[in-house]
């Protein structure tokens, strides 16, 4: 047991292979693939290697059928490394997660195997210059073209789009939404790299421009017009978790920083970590990841057992998980005074990945307003 | 329990559970009365499925499918009997 970790961790086994995964792989080069806005190649294929990539999937597609309680601890220890690498597993998720929920036999048996193993990588791609939350705002269109579809559109803001081979796009199909599973060489799809990002930059954003570009009809994933309610809020809903138990993994990272550079920080002749404000700020570090742990428990063991409650305790786990890494990061970049802002310590890393969190999968004024009319509603039971 | 009848009191129970106080009647149609977001909606989905202990198939997952108690207990049906029962 430590101060983080409530007797023994659910992960036994592949646990202390991903934490050491983390602590010698990605930990080390956390700060410099932020500075270079780019993941190697080369960790993207120790993920493969570990089986990371979608180990929710059944055995047969390629998967470990892991439990997604374990599946958040997973996220949670990369994120505590690295927000940008767990950024990347989580719209994988998202599409190899779509995949398996909506997607045809056919569709299944042809793209898993390779979403499993990270062969193919995926990308969530909702959101577009003039529409982020407001996903119903969509402007790109998919019109029948007699043996499929044609799609013109862009969309922006595309984490991993700089090196997803498979676009889970959504997109206009008369008065509603429907969604597509689309390779990213698709002719008329045009992929521009955005960088200089506050947050995440290493997650390899990118824009994405369809002009004309056709799709058999194939494509198609879950129902025709009716996205909204099935793919795009599944899919969503699994980011939500993922976000969450990475800002968790955000907090602890923080907590580590803080704890490391008060035990040896003196000012005047008193170590730090005496001072009585320095200990609260350590205590809510302590306290908050492990209320957000327990959260992201609670939603991914309902998702175990396929309760649709877990659509609303990934809400709340995200917005707490994520708001809570906000304020820890806040404090760990003010604890570490001057060098809080300095490219010598992580916090700062810390603190413009955690602000990422509270934007994407839902803003934390949606989750808000989500969570809050929940309880008007149950109110008037 | 094959009678789609039968599927109906569940579904509408979870329903007015979570949107209390309304007059809802198994024909319905959920989704024009106005209350039913896209959150909601998902959640019926595997409301549906994890209580009827059923996967639902790709060719059920339709707006129409779900529009009202009748036709998601219709739905029910179909699925728990095979097929069965006359599609919508």
């Amino acid at each position: 047991m430590t101060t983080t970790m409530i007797g023994p961790d659910p992960l036994a086994g592949p646990a202390e292979e991903v934490r050491h995964f983390v602590d010698d792989e990605i930990v080390p080069h956390a700060d410099e693939w932020d500075r270079a806005e780019r993941i190697p190649r080369e960790l993207l294929g120790r993920i493969s290697e570990l089986g990371l990539w979608a180990p929710f999937l059944p055995p047969e597609h390629g998967g470990s059928a892991m439990p997604w309680t374990h599946v958040g601890r997973v996220h949670e220890e990369v994120g505590r490394g690295c927000s940008s690498v767990r950024s990347l597993l989580t719209v994988h998720t998202m599409v190899a997660g779509t995949v398996q929920r909506w997607g045809t036999d056919e569709q299944r048996a042809r793209l898993l195997p390779a979403l499993a193993t990270g062969e193919l990588l995926g990308a969530f791609c909702l959101s577009e210059p003039d529409s982020g939350s407001a996903a119903d705002a969509s402007g790109t269109v998919a019109v029948a073209d007699g043996d499929g579809w044609t799609v013109t559109g862009t969309k922006k803001w595309i984490t991993g789009g700089q090196i997803a081979d498979l676009l889970l796009l959504f997109a206009r199909t008369g008065d509603a939404m429907s969604a597509f599973l689309v390779p990213a060489d698709t002719p008329g799809i045009t992929v521009t790299p955005l960088t200089g990002m506050m947050g995440t930059p290493g997650s390899m954003l990118a824009q994405i421009d369809l002009d004309s570009v056709h799709l058999d009809a194939e494509a198609l994933v879950g129902p025709e017009n009716w996205a909204a309610g099935t793919v795009m809020t599944g899919a969503l809903d699994l980011g939500r978790f993922s976000v969450a138990c990475g800002s968790v993994g955000v907090i602890r990272a923080c907590l580590d920083a803080c704890v490391d550079y008060t035990t040896r920080r003196q000012v005047k002749g008193t170590g730090l970590a005496e001072l009585p404000l320095i200990r609260r700020k350590i205590s809510d570090m302590v306290v908050s990841s492990r209320a957000g742990r327990l959260l992201c428990a609670e939603a991914g063991s309902l998702k175990d057992a396929g309760d649709p409650a877990t659509i609303m305790a990934s809400w709340v786990a995200k917005y707490y998980a994520s708001t809570a890494a906000t304020r820890a990061s806040a404090e760990a970049v003010q604890i570490h005074g001057a060098n809080g802002f300095s490219p010598e310590y992580p916090v700062a890393r810390l603190y413009r990945d955690a602000r990422v969190a509270e934007v994407i999968e839902g803003s934390t004024e949606l989750q808000q307003l989500t969570i809050a009319d929940e309880a008007y509603r149950e109110a008037r039971r | 329990m094959t009678d789609p009848t039968d599927y109906r009191a569940p579904i509408r129970e979870f329903i007015l559970n979570r949107f209390p106080g309304f007059e809802l009647r198994d024909e319905d149609d959920i989704f024009a009365l106005g209350f039913v977001n896209s959150l909601f909606a998902m959640e019926l989905v595997m409301f549906v499925e994890k209580t009827f202990q059923i996967k639902v198939p790709n060719n059920e997952i339709r707006l129409d499918s779900f529009r009202t108690v009748e036709r998601m207990g219709d739905l029910v049906a179909r699925v728990t009997s095979g097929g069965r029962a006359p599609v919508l």
